[in-house]
């Protein structure tokens, strides 16, 4: 019996894992394939001699380059400002007691119930009226209300030791570097996380971008994936997927990198007060 | 010091929270305000027009609306408990003491969550292609018949809630994973010695165990499902006969495509009321015991 459930559990997880893989071996694999060999019953699933075929008619149909770096600017822009503005928020509701922290915090953890597809509505009237329509900036801004990352850094300040702050109050330490200088560096696990977080949830993001985005020259990476697959006319899907692939490869790396603070970033919505 | 400065330890909180107030104020109390408002006028020509709740009684006389509750309703109830079911499963099975490879496992059952929602619902397309697709050949391999999956209503539902529990399983394993780890050792160390059986101890110590953190699974998970959009988008376009439309794809349809912003709010309003509403009863759920 005992020696049965082992082997079930083996069975089970290495099930579980194959099936999890599998879709980026074939991803991976069809872009160095023909459109027909995919297409072919069975399809085609060792690695073909294509590869550089596909990219020649991939960076024809989409500037890839200009996609990708308006994604990594977007990303990287959100992350940097986000990393700011939550920390501080954070560092504020879990060490200090001001007027109107309750209804703040009341306030921010209830946002996470609405659906930010109702605002979406509204934000584009905005972005029409402030004439801000086609530009990052409008991609990245609304955006930045964002619960889980406050949610976050709050947790993550709360178990702060209060004494450290005393202390460095006591040596006159100004309150800004206070927080520049002692908190955040102590706190480096969670800024990863929420970096990781941050990063990842901008570099996937499809909806908003979609709706705010016009141009082909300002589109990110989903964008332009979504329009390849859209296009109806000779749909090659050895280039599709080779697309996918170069957009699913750097956060793929950056995960493998940083898997601790990808789970940490996961985890933390699931903290207990 | 003989000037006090403006930034000192009474100002600091408010200096750090307000980039926070300001942006909330922006992008999310006015548009879920405006949108309330939206909600009861109709773009005419241009401008706005009152039309009291009218766009609310249209909603619910409308077909494809009620579709769209009803597809989400079915993702609801197949996906979750499945998805959820699956993740608590492996993630025991992770946890075993004579398990190999735990890291291994951990990370590539991981591995989809980090996925772009667009790119991985493209890989699915391909794998579930009617004639050409990768997953029917297995099925008629084991001598099933292949299934049509984007073009008749349950298979493309199926193909929908498919690619979902593939995305999101290991995500949630990884937070059911934090749960079943804090469980003291002592209990099942205890419960060994009293000869409990794996399935006493699944049933009587992990599940009452970890439950906040099942409730919390299933809390976001309904949320994330309720949202839905991206996946039906990339997979289905919502068809076939709006058999996968979510309440979002219409929501975006209705705003984005004939830019009837009233309506478009009213959807995205009653989609926040059942939000509210399934939380609330999720979490007393939660609270009982």
């Amino acid at each position: 019996m005992k020696a049965f459930g082992k082997i079930f559990g083996y069975i089970v997880l290495i099930i579980a894992a194959f099936l999890s893989l599998f879709p980026f071996y074939f991803m991976f694999v069809s872009g160095t394939n023909t459109n027909n060999q995919i297409l072919s019953v069975p399809p085609k699933l060792s690695i073909g001699s294509e590869l550089a075929a596909n990219f020649e008619i991939l960076v024809d149909k989409v500037d890839l380059l200009t996609s990708i770096w308006n994604t990594l600017f977007i990303s990287v822009v959100y992350t940097v400002l986000a990393l700011l503005i939550f920390s501080a928020a954070g560092y504020a509701l879990a060490k200090f007691d001001f007027k109107g922290k309750g209804i703040i915090f009341t306030f921010v953890m209830g946002s996470m119930m609405i659906p930010s597809l109702v605002m979406y509505v509204p934000l584009f009237e905005m972005m029409i009226e402030i004439d801000m329509t086609d530009s990052h900036w409008a991609v990245i801004l609304p955006m930045l209300a964002n619960a889980f990352g406050i949610f976050l850094m709050r947790q993550n300040m709360l178990n702060f030791p209060t004494a450290l702050l005393e202390a460095g109050r006591i040596d006159g330490v100004g309150e800004i570097s206070l927080f520049f200088r002692i908190v955040l560096p102590n706190i480096k696990p969670a800024l990863g996380a929420l970096v990781i977080y941050m990063f990842t949830s901008m570099w996937n993001n499809f909806m908003w971008p979609l709706i705010i985005l016009g141009s082909e020259e300002k589109y990110t990476l989903p964008i332009s994936l979504a329009m390849l697959d859209g296009n109806p006319t000779n749909k090659n899907y050895a280039v599709i997927l080779l697309a996918t692939a170069v957009a699913t490869l750097p956060i793929l790396i950056i995960f493998l990198v940083f898997q601790k603070q990808f789970v940490a970033g996961v985890m933390g919505g699931a903290v207990k007060e | 010091m003989t000037k006090k400065s403006f930034v000192n330890r009474k100002t600091i909180p408010y200096i750090m929270i307000a980039p926070v107030v300001v942006i909330f104020l922006l992008f999310m109390v006015y548009p879920i305000l405006r949108s309330l408002y939206l909600s009861f006028f109709e773009l005419v020509s241009g401008s706005y027009e009152f039309v009291g709740i009218k766009n609310y009684q249209n909603l619910f006389k409308d077909e494809t609306f009620w579709k769209s509750l009803l597809n989400t309703c079915v993702y609801l109830i197949v996906q979750v408990p499945v998805m959820i079911g699956g993740a608590l499963l492996i993630a025991v099975a992770v946890e075993q003491k004579f398990m190999r490879g735990k890291a291994f496992f951990r990370t590539t059952i991981f591995l989809p969550s980090v996925t772009a929602l667009v790119a991985y619902a493209l890989v699915f397309k391909v794998l579930l292609n009617g004639d050409h697709g990768l997953i029917n050949y297995v099925i008629e391999m084991v001598g099933g018949k292949g299934i049509n999956w984007f073009y008749e209503e349950w298979p493309a539902r199926f193909a929908v809630i498919i690619s979902i529990t593939w995305r999101w399983l290991g995500y949630n394993m990884i937070i059911l994973l934090a749960g079943i780890q804090s469980i003291p050792g002592e209990l099942m160390e205890a419960a060994d010695i009293d000869g409990a059986t794996f399935w006493d101890k699944l049933f009587y110590i992990t599940i009452p165990m970890v439950k906040p953190i099942i409730m919390f699974c299933t809390i976001t998970s309904t949320i994330g499902t309720l949202q839905l959009f991206d996946e039906p988008f990339i997979l289905t376009e919502g068809g076939p006969n709006n058999a996968t439309i979510t309440m979002g794809q219409y929501l975006y349809n209705n705003g984005f495509r004939y830019l009837k912003f009233g309506y478009a709010s009213a959807i995205g309003y009653v989609m926040t009321v059942i939000i509210g509403l399934l939380s609330i009863v999720q979490f007393k759920a939660t609270k009982e015991d």
